[in-house]
């Protein structure tokens, strides 16, 4: 019984043991605080999550559960150092230890601020923060998607702002901007609004603002969440983070393509005045008016300018006038003159012509010449022809040449008969000549001039009087008219004043009075 | 002025592009070196882009909508009642 003397301390079972130990941690660690980083944060199917907190010389790991995890108003985060208050509580099965953590805060700003700056270093490493992904804002957005809580001061401040401004159809995607389900809503709101075809049921925006109103930096750190930034880097529409105010800054707002200090100033910065486009618009078209009207002035000075080098045209055309005028004129001249010339001409050679008489008396006697002639030479014809006729009988032996002499008598009959025809014919066409010229020359004739209403006058010794020249008074001359000669005295005295107007007239008028 | 048809290219430029396109023809009026036939047709296109303009601001009309996601993801939009105080009046009681 050696041992049993050696080994007078009471036996446990494991089990007892480990309930010891259970109850007196559990007694004297009830309700601990503890600071620490976190290490290897998971979250289980069950919603409970497990981590270890950590520093530079322990390891304690931690359990929150499913319905501490959805109040904590921190999301943990790996690096995170916080406080954390709980009780300690072992696990038997496995001979360990553990705080059941009930609530957490972030250990100080500072620690914050750590794991922002090494989030912001390691997501710039991936180029999401480069300025080349900025892409241009709309001057003038149609559809801008506002990603906001539809409750609360932001969004009114938005809307009034956008109103104000320039009024838009504005499509508000209504998410949790803070709690453990902000950052999710957010980034689907982001990437959602993205998928939107243009022309679908749901309009497309031009630009979208993410927008939240001030708070601490735990209230806002839903916007450094990763799957946040990532989807604002990502987003092909415009974006404008517009998240607490002046001095916050979240990670959104490196991956926005403009970070608006407050969400007045995004809407500020999303739409330009409306007005002031107006004004501009208005002013353009009064200088566009303006330009043209000067331009239109211009050309009109310059056509001006040019009409005054140009001779005047009312000018040119009294030179021509004048110049039409004087050749008109000298035409009229010339032609009284060249009318005159041709009548004394005609004249000349009206009086030259011999008498129709004795040109009838000449054409007689000439056919009758011609008729004497013809005769004369038909009888020395036959004559001749006799004469060989004779000759011819003595000569021949008249029973041979009795058929010939038939026959030459024959012949020569019908001569005779032809060469009297023939001149028939001669003098009939002279005769129907003669009629023509006779005719001509009556319609030449100067009692054809006579007939017009003209009067030749015939000196005393037959001359016809072809000038004032030589009018003597007391010659006397004989005026011959179409229906007579007149024999007349000449009178070189002043030519007789017309005759005054009778006044039988005017007394005949005086009767309508 | 009669109102002038929108030429298609025009119709498709957005409120910037119109804008700038009109600044330009006035100051290529302004400028004196257009020649006359060309000043008519760049007067006429700047009327053209005026009224563009001036369309484009007219079509701003405040309207706000909620955006809804139903039980299948699918989008949809209910129209949101804006208060006097530019606030929102109504919210679906599924939005918060």
């Amino acid at each position: 019984m050696v041992a049993d003397i050696t080994h007078n301390l009471p036996e446990y079972s494991v089990s007892e043991l480990s309930l010891a130990l259970k109850r007196t941690v559990e007694d004297a660690f009830g309700n601990v605080r503890v600071r620490g980083e976190i290490s290897g944060f998971k979250r289980h199917g069950s919603g409970h999550c497990y981590l270890r907190l950590k520093d530079d010389q322990a390891v304690l790991d931690a359990v929150i559960w499913k319905g501490v995890a959805s109040r904590l108003t921190v999301k943990p985060e790996e690096g995170l150092e916080v406080i954390v208050t709980g009780r300690i509580t072992t696990y038997p099965g496995r001979s360990s230890y553990q705080i059941i953590i009930e609530s957490m805060t972030v250990a100080g700003v500072g620690a914050l601020l750590k794991l922002l700056e090494d989030r912001r270093r390691k997501l710039a490493a991936e180029g999401l923060f480069e300025v080349s992904r900025k892409r241009k804002l709309p001057f003038l957005p149609e559809v801008i998607g506002v990603i906001t809580s539809p409750t609360g001061a932001v969004i009114r401040d938005i809307l009034h702002r956008l109103s104000d401004r320039c009024p838009r159809h504005v499509l508000i995607w209504p998410v949790a901007v803070q709690g453990e389900d902000a950052a999710g809503q957010i980034a689907a709101a982001i990437a959602g609004f993205n998928r939107l075809t243009p022309g679908g049921r749901v309009p497309r925006p031009d630009l979208l603002i993410v927008a939240r109103g001030g708070g601490s930096l735990e209230d806002l750190w839903a916007f450094n969440e990763e799957v946040v930034v990532r989807a604002a880097a990502a987003s092909v529409i415009p974006l404008i983070s517009a998240v607490g105010h002046e001095t916050d800054t979240t990670l959104i707002d490196f991956a926005a393509d403009l970070r608006a200090p407050t969400p007045t100033a995004a809407a500020e910065l999303a739409v330009p005045v409306r007005l002031d486009l107006m004004a501009r618009v208005s002013e353009c078209e009064g200088r566009l008016r303006g330009g043209m009207i000067r331009r239109l002035e211009d050309w009109g000075r310059r056509v001006d300018g040019l009409r005054r080098g140009l001779p005047e045209p009312g000018r040119l055309q009294e030179a021509a006038a004048l110049r039409l005028d004087d050749r008109a004129e000298r035409m009229a001249n010339a032609m009284a003159v060249l009318l005159e010339r041709r009548n004394a001409e005609m004249l000349r050679q009206f009086t030259a012509l011999p008498g129709p008489r004795e040109y009838l008396a000449k054409i007689g006697y000439q056919y009758a010449q011609a008729v004497t002639r013809l005769g004369y030479a038909m009888t020395s014809l036959s004559t001749a022809r006799t004469t060989r006729y004779d000759t011819a009988t003595k000569q021949l032996r008249p029973q041979a040449l009795l058929g010939e002499i038939d026959r030459s008598g024959r012949e020569l009959g019908h001569m005779a008969e032809r060469f009297l025809m023939a001149g028939r014919r001669v003098v009939d066409a002279r005769e129907d000549r003669l009629d023509r010229f006779a005719e001509l020359l009556a319609s030449y004739s100067y009692e054809a001039v006579l007939n017009r209403g003209y009067s030749v006058v015939w000196a005393a010794d037959g001359r016809v009087i072809e000038s004032a020249k030589g009018a003597e008074d007391g010659s006397r001359w004989a005026v011959e008219f179409k229906d007579g000669k007149v024999r007349v005295a000449v009178d070189t005295g002043p030519p007789p004043k017309p005759r005054p107007r009778s006044r039988k007239q005017s007394a005949d008028q005086g009767d309508l009075f | 002025m009669t109102p002038v048809s929108v030429a298609p290219d025009i119709a498709a430029m957005d409120f910037e592009d119109a804008l700038a396109a009109l600044e330009d023809i006035v100051r290529q009026l302004e400028g004196g070196k257009v020649r006359l036939e060309e000043a008519v047709g760049a007067y006429e296109r700047g009327v053209r882009l005026k009224q563009h303009c001036e369309a484009k601001l007219r079509e701003a009309k405040a309207k706000v909508d909620l955006i809804t996601t139903g039980a299948d993801g699918s989008l949809g939009t209910v129209s949101a009642n804006i208060g006097a105080d530019g606030s929102l009046g109504t919210v679906p009681a599924n939005i918060k």
